[in-house]
């Protein structure tokens, strides 16, 4: 199966790790993964700061690099809703604007076919233990565009559960949103900042060491806010959890 | 604190105050956390919830898409049940209608029901400055009135306030407007809920007018629906000789029978009840029973713009249950007045700017009062998509484009403020259009990275003031892709082979 790897603009220059570690996950489990050098942004954050005219094109520019693979895993609950909700929706409005069939056309192709990383293990490769080992107490934060608007449902803490030497701990308040929301980070920090905060504690509240989540964005905003507490937990993306292994243990 | 929302700030500067005020962040807390709960099990026993949702979105969806005709059926149900319909095409208008109906009684004084339409229409200052004083019976609402406060939450318009709190309101306020609070009054929610019982039973027995709103208005009777909790309703629409009702245009159902779906989804979305204490339903005017009076004040009150619009329409679906600032994370800490409207919260951030307009500061702050959670459209009990709102009027706001004002269309400019933003958004565009230019930036930023603050000056203390910023990693994945041949090449990866290092892109 030819996989492209979307590791989005986030990724790609701030969380590197986590794209080696999507890497070799698949690629263990037996995946022919590509990472197609043409990629760059989906466009969420101009569709969801109020700019979907500059969207379009990132949305263009996706479906020609994507559109030729079999599958499009990306370890990003929103980047994925944004192909998946939001480019269909684009297609829609432009229809609604008189601007005829041609974004939508253009764009259908990548929609089905994209998919965020737990959802495509446990989906596709109908896989619930990835062979991985973690020797850690772990929360599990489900970002919200991964959970409301993909439906991840309990696809992500299954796979937690199936490592060897993880212990998962409920986190109180786990489907409140931790506060980052793209831009509402800034133009509504103080607000931003209390949410953060609230999410942090309840994580500490727990005795993990680590918190995990699907989505590098939301893990920016309360790693920085736990650094910030001093508190002595660390945020990991569930990728780097599910690549690590006895061997070569990984977050 | 003033009565009314004229001239607030914008949210952020609002939330701001309302994040550091403790007792009222605790306030909030406890109570939208208590009834989200309840909520959540008073939902989750309903086996066809997902079927009920549908149904009240596509009864509103029916009713909106042929508004013009249900109106007038009604107005012709209303009339021939013996009622008079008054149209009012904004706030000042309806106002004027309930002025004048209220003199042409020789009354000067009101006792109303819970209503949200003549808290939007500033109706009870209207009055005032009229010579008519406005008694709200609700016990919220009068702990809001007494208080001199303004309503911060659809359905429990005093949230923001605690038992002692409202203790001290009863017995410093009571005595100016009616019989006072008895002596050595305590904070029990018994001895609060006597205290309010004595000073309204004055008031009921003694007024000849009643103004109330509706949650439903039926166009095949013209019936209309109050559903409440505390009977202060039922004593308000049945006790005076004249009852006017102030009503939006898009609460019309067509039959009883669609009233079914929302008396099942009302209850439970807003107060966690199977079923409300009290449903009146009133049809005009029948003798020695009831009101022999009755008006009905329809107001559109931008109504009919947002009804023009294509994605913005979802918002007059609403029932002002209310569950969704229960819900939601940004109500819970910036609270209600931060919204600078009757309606708060993820509803009142796309109903205001929609019905006022996006031209002052707060009503073109609202918008982007969310981080687009989503929680507010998962509980929404006619599935309006506020998320989907919010990011079409973010759009209206930063880039323009169409709207409809008055009557009539226009074209908005992009609202003041937003031309740094929209420089970045278009430069981001470019770099995100042009892979090479982007990797240049990247190798930049990571080759620099020694030298880059944890903490940002200017704009960026937005950010940096309460989080650190990430580290920036020693290359960015695209180079580490490139030179271990998609991994191979790299000691750190083991097992299986990757297809590797191709450059696929454009």
């Amino acid at each position: 199966m030819r996989v492209a790897l979307f590791l989005t603009c986030v990724n790609d220059t701030l969380y590197p790790d986590t794209g080696r570690a999507v890497v070799k996950l698949l690629t263990r489990l037996g995946v022919d993964v590509d990472f197609p050098m043409g990629q760059t942004c989906c466009g969420q954050a101009h569709y969801n700061t109020g700019y979907r005219h500059e969207a379009e094109p990132l949305a263009r520019k996706f479906s020609d690099v994507f559109r030729e693979y079999e599958a499009i895993v990306t370890p990003s609950g929103s980047c994925g809703a944004m192909v998946r909700e939001l480019y269909p929706r684009m297609g829609e409005r432009a229809r609604a604007e008189g601007r005829g069939d041609t974004l939508a056309r253009t764009l259908a192709p990548v929609v089905p076919k994209t998919y965020e990383l737990t959802e495509f293990l446990a989906d596709v490769l109908g896989v619930t233990d990835v062979g991985a080992y973690y020797p850690h107490k772990v929360t599990y934060h489900p970002t919200c565009h991964g959970l409301r608007s993909l439906g991840l449902g309990e696809r992500p803490r299954r796979l937690l559960q199936a490592v060897k030497g993880l212990e998962l701990v409920e986190l109180p308040g786990a489907e409140e949103c931790c506060g980052f929301g793209g831009t509402f980070a800034v133009k509504n920090s103080d607000v931003s900042a209390a949410m953060g905060t609230d999410k942090v504690r309840n994580a500490e509240s727990t005795g993990a060491d680590v918190l995990c989540a699907a989505d590098n964005s939301c893990l920016m905003h309360i790693g920085g806010t736990m650094t910030r507490l001093r508190t002595s937990m660390r945020p990991v993306h569930i990728a780097e959890i599910l690549a690590s292994t006895e061997k070569e243990p990984l977050g | 604190m003033s009565g009314t929302f004229v001239g607030m700030p914008a949210f952020p500067k609002a939330a701001r105050e309302a994040v550091h005020n403790t007792t009222l962040r605790g306030n909030l807390r406890h109570a939208t956390h208590t009834i989200r709960a309840k909520r959540e099990a008073a939902v989750a026993e309903v086996p066809d919830w997902a079927e009920l949702r549908e149904a009240g979105k596509q009864i509103k969806d029916h009713t909106l898409r042929h508004l013009d005709r249900y109106l007038v059926q009604l107005e012709e149900s209303v009339t021939a049940a013996g009622g008079t319909v008054h149209w009012a095409a904004d706030a000042d208008e309806a106002n004027r209608i309930v002025t004048y109906l209220v003199k042409a009684t020789g009354e000067s004084e009101v006792v109303k029901v819970k209503s949200m339409a003549t808290q939007e229409i500033g109706l009870n200052e209207a009055l005032e400055a009229e010579g008519i004083h406005a008694y709200e019976t609700d016990l919220a609402e009068l702990i809001v009135q007494l208080g001199k406060d303004r309503p911060s939450h659809i359905l429990v318009p005093a949230i923001h306030r605690n038992r002692g709190e409202i203790r001290d309101i009863f017995a410093r306020e009571m005595s100016e407007w009616g019989r006072p609070a008895p002596e050595g009054l305590t904070d029990t929610p018994a001895e609060l809920a006597d205290a309010a019982r004595l000073h309204l039973r004055e008031k009921f027995l003694r007024a000849k007018v009643g103004v109330s709103g509706a949650n439903f208005m039926v166009a095949d009777t013209g019936t209309l629906v109050v559903v409440e909790s505390e009977g202060n309703g039922r004593m308000c629409l049945t006790l005076p000789e004249t009852l006017i009702s102030v009503v939006g245009i898009e609460k019309i159902v067509p039959t009883w029978q669609d009233l079914e779906v929302f008396l099942q989804t009302l209850p439970r979305s807003s107060t966690a009840e199977r079923m409300n204490p009290y449903t009146s339903t009133w049809t005009g005017t029948t003798d020695e029973d009831g009101p022999s009076t009755f008006h009905l004040v329809l107001i559109d009150n931008g109504r009919t713009d947002t009804l023009a619009d294509e994605v913005g329409r979802q918002a007059l679906r609403c029932i002002r249950c209310s569950a969704c600032l229960n819900v939601c994370p940004v109500y819970e800490r910036a609270g209600g007045h931060a919204y600078g409207s009757v309606y708060p919260g993820p509803i009142g951030a796309i109903l205001s700017p929609q019905l006022r307009g996006t031209g002052s500061e707060v009503d073109a702050s609202l918008p982007y009062a969310s981080s687009l959670c989503g929680a507010c459209y998962e509980v929404c009990p006619v599935a309006i998509d506020i998320p989907e709102v919010l990011v079409h009027l973010r759009e209206r706001i930063a880039q323009g484009g169409p709207a409809t004002e008055q009557g009539a269309k226009v074209v908005l400019k992009p609202a003041k403020g937003h031309a740094a933003e929209r420089a970045a958004m278009r430069a981001a565009r470019w770099a995100f259009s042009h892979p090479g230019a982007l990797r240049t930036g990247q190798r930049v930023a990571s080759r620099t990275r020694r030298f880059h603050p944890r903490t940002l000056p200017g704009p960026g203390k937005a950010w940096s003031a309460s989080r650190d910023l990430p580290a920036l990693p020693a290359e960015p994945f695209r180079d580490w892709w490139q030179r271990t041949n998609g991994g191979r090449g790299d000691e750190r990866m083991s097992g299986g082979s990757t297809s590797g290092g191709k450059d696929t892109g454009k």
